[in-house]
């Protein structure tokens, strides 16, 4: 230790590294933990069974509690903390790091580490963390003394939070935990390298309003980075969209910044948005993206994207800005911010909007709307066949009929894009799912994590029958916690997808896409103590998702679906926005697709 | 309308010679070289030394290409590195100085021998060792300056070349 100790150290005896670790999440406001112990991270479990503040809640498998942990900070907008061992613990919980860094979800992950005198000798349960997650996270650290634990703790709060959000992960060795040393509250100094634009510049915001206020055909693609904003900003997007009468599309990640409801939401964009919100995106004069980043799912063909406007990108990644698709305005700075100060040189320029031309723009999308793009034909007989669209509209409906505050996660496939479709959202943080990565397995651990948040809401897992395997260990923790978190499988027996795909692409040959010895799911549920449902005909539908509202605890509903139903609209790989299958009648367009196309994922 | 930014769509390559002052602390410069391996950059040279007294500052100099929109998105993504403090565009930030320093092994006898000094005398190259069949030249300059010389020493004998990397800096008053 050192000679001269400064004088907050005086106040506090020395405790050990476990117990500063505790000491520096409650600092920073943790009341959950998701984790899972191991050797390595015993002295932390015996630190937490000590004391009360801190809630650590047991998964079942480490990659469920990184995504718990994102399910929880998405749904509240804090932190999510996942505490998992060395080793297995480490790689286990690496999927959900790079889930949480591709969507922006603030996470911080301690993992134990083997003692530092041992790292470099492949130890029992020794992995490279801090290598193999370095492209896996925002940051992360490997603390070598104790005396630095609480400094790093609080860092990794700060990085994870600040800026563009992220996982940020702790590697604390198994010696550093039991050392002891002194507690160091938080700095309240700046960040010495890492201070990220929150304010926008003022000359950029004016240009970006002199564009739109002349603009003929705007329009204004949202995307998470508004939801990551809290939701002021999604206040403010609406206001500012109202005040300049814009059509609003959302990204897949930004569903529910803007009202589902209001008239001027065009619904989502890309592959499997809508025709009038693809096709605006295609005409307009004038684009504002705010808190999105041109992915690839949203552009198409990166060449035909969106010919001839002037783009204007507003994110707080300048990274992310012309990375994709080059644009003339950039506006680096927080989403929420940069709308106050959009709404506010908007009402100081005096500059008139050309109401006519709006009304002609308006007219025509107007147009495309009535198309019906997300159309499906449901027969109405009791013994039809569910269409996988009708059960999560009746989800829906059922769902806001009853008035509760309703959080739905999905997993990945084509359930995942017929709830993004169908189900409608008012509000932000109410919508969680895994966009950037894609991770199958996602929705029921996200699940989990958002009812430990809001125990009395209502949350839904829309899931697939093959995508609730990769995770359905996690019903226990469902039943450990009481969780009533509501399993809603669409189950056509493929990973629909994948099949989808072949059926247009690969000449319906459907290798290895076909869930083969399914279980039993409302068996399954009952093993783990929870209730199972199924419906296999519409006149079944309705019963079931009522029953499933009103069961005080969880439930697997296992939704048998047409099997051969396709997502549409569609805009296939290497296309562009105005080159839109609408569906079946169109799927013929899908053999024009060069190589060049069939090369895209 | 503002104007578009036509040096974004230019699809002309050039090299960029980029500083970057980091934390000297372990891992960064695996955050930096794994930053351009797992997006696809390139590197054609990189150096890497502490440069204050403390220790606490490391500069990273980097020599890349590509057109005007990748140097952009690079030195973006190396700036949202965290341990990261400065990124500076020598190449676009005006003249700058680039030096590297190499050290060249030749074996050469007789006729090749007062030949291989010849050239270095030349290309005022040093020579720090020497045997009765070999010499080590070391020799300090531009990196074209470095290929010219090994490739004249190809012929008389070359059997060895460590070469640092590029090391850059503003001409000038500037400082990044």
């Amino acid at each position: 230790m050192n000679a001269i100790t400064p004088a907050s150290h005086l106040e506090t005896a020395p405790k050990s590294g476990a117990e500063i670790l505790l000491q520096a999440l409650r600092e920073q406001g943790v009341e959950v933990i998701f984790g899972y112990p191991g050797g390595a991270v015993l002295p932390i479990y015996d630190a937490l069974y000590q004391q009360n503040d801190i809630r650590h809640i047991l998964v079942r498998h480490e990659q469920a509690a990184v995504h718990a942990a994102e399910g929880y900070a998405r749904s509240t907008g804090r932190v999510g903390v996942v505490l998992v061992t060395s080793g297995p613990g480490a790689t286990n919980a690496v999927t959900g790091l790079v889930d949480a860094l591709m969507d922006s979800i603030p996470i911080v992950c301690l993992t134990g580490q083997v003692p530092t005198h041992l790292i470099g000798n492949d130890a029992f349960q020794e992995a490279d963390t801090t290598g193999i997650t370095r492209p896996a996270t925002k940051h992360n650290y490997l603390v070598k003394r104790s005396d630095a634990l609480a400094r790093t703790v609080h860092d990794a709060f700060y990085v994870a939070r600040s800026g563009r959000p992220g996982p940020v992960l702790i590697d604390l060795p198994k010696d550093v935990l039991i050392a002891p040393a002194h507690y160091e509250p938080a700095s309240i100094k700046p960040h010495r390298s890492y201070r990220p634009v929150t304010e926008p510049d003022p000359s950029a915001i004016a240009a970006a309003v002199r564009v739109l206020k002349r603009a003929r055909k705007p329009i204004v693609y949202a995307g998470g980075g508004v939801i990551n904003s809290g939701p002021q900003a999604s206040r403010l997007l609406e206001e500012f969209v109202t005040l300049g009468d814009f059509p609003c599309t959302n990204t897949l990640m930004g569903l529910g910044a803007f009202p589902a409801a209001d008239p001027r939401f065009l619904g989502m964009l890309g592959m499997h948005g809508t025709y009038e919100a693809n096709m605006a995106m295609h005409g307009c004069d004038v684009m504002l993206n705010i808190g999105a980043r041109f992915d690839d799912r949203v552009t198409g063909r990166l060449n035909a994207f969106s010919p001839g406007s002037v783009k204007i990108h507003a994110d707080i990644d300048p990274s992310n800005i012309n990375k994709n698709v080059a644009v003339d305005i950039k506006i680096v700075g927080d989403a929420g911010r940069i709308l106050r100060a959009l709404i506010d040189a908007w009402r100081a320029d005096e500059a008139p909007q050309d109401r006519r031309e709006l009304a002609a723009w308006w007219r025509r999308i107007e147009e495309w709307r009535a198309l019906k793009s997300l159309r499906f034909t449901q027969e109405m007989s009791p013994d039809a066949v569910i269409k996988p669209q009708h059960a999560v509209q009746r989800l829906w409906e059922i769902c806001r009929d009853s008035g509760r505050d309703t959080f739905v996660t999905t997993e990945v496939g084509q359930h995942q894009m017929w709830a993004a479709q169908h189900f409608r959202f008012e509000k932000p943080n109410r919508w969680l799912t895994s966009g950037g990565l894609g991770t199958m397995g996602y929705g029921l651990p996200a699940a989990m994590g958002v009812q430990i948040a809001h125990p009395d809401a209502l949350v839904i897992d829309i899931a697939g029958e093959a995508s609730i395997l990769m995770n359905i260990q996690e019903m226990g923790t469902l039943a450990q916690y009481r969780l009533p978190v509501k399993i809603f499988i669409l189950n056509n027996e493929y990973m629909g997808m994948v099949r989808q795909w072949q059926e247009l692409l690969h000449g319906s040959r459907y290798a290895e896409s076909y869930s083969a010895a399914l279980p039993d799911f409302v068996r399954l549920a009952e093993s783990f103590h929870a209730t199972g449902l199924r419906a296999t005909k519409l006149g079944e539908l309705d019963e079931v998702i009522s029953r499933m509202l009103a069961e005080p605890g969880p439930v697997i509903a296992d939704i048998c679906v047409d099997k051969g139903e396709n997502v549409y609209p569609m805009i296939p790989s290497g296309a562009a926005h105005n080159e839109m299958i609408l569906g079946p009648e169109h799927a013929g367009r899908t053999a024009s697709i060069t190589d060049e196309g069939m090369m895209l994922v | 309308m503002p104007d578009t930014t036509p040096a974004l769509r230019d699809t002309t390559h050039r090299s960029a010679t980029i500083a970057v002052i980091v934390d000297n602390e372990s891992g960064v410069l695996a955050r930096v070289i794994g930053l351009f391996s797992g997006r696809g950059y390139n590197i054609d040279s990189l150096t890497v030394a502490a440069v204050d007294d403390g220790g606490g500052l490391s500069r990273i100099t980097i020599v890349t290409s590509g057109t005007q929109m990748v140097i952009d998105q690079i030195k973006a993504q190396l700036d949202r590195l965290i341990p990261v403090h400065r990124v500076a565009d020598l190449t676009q930030q005006g003249p700058h100085v680039a030096r590297e320093m190499a050290l060249i092994k030749v074996l050469a006898q007789g006729e090749n021998r007062v030949e291989s000094l010849r050239i270095a005398d030349a290309f005022r190259a040093r020579v720090v060792d020497t045997t009765t069949a070999s010499f080590v030249f070391e020799l300090t300059g531009a990196m074209e300056k470095i290929d010219a010389f090994i490739e004249l020493m190809r012929p008389i004998g070359l059997a060895e070349v460590s070469r640092t990397g590029i090391a850059a800096i503003a001409r000038g008053t500037s400082t990044i």
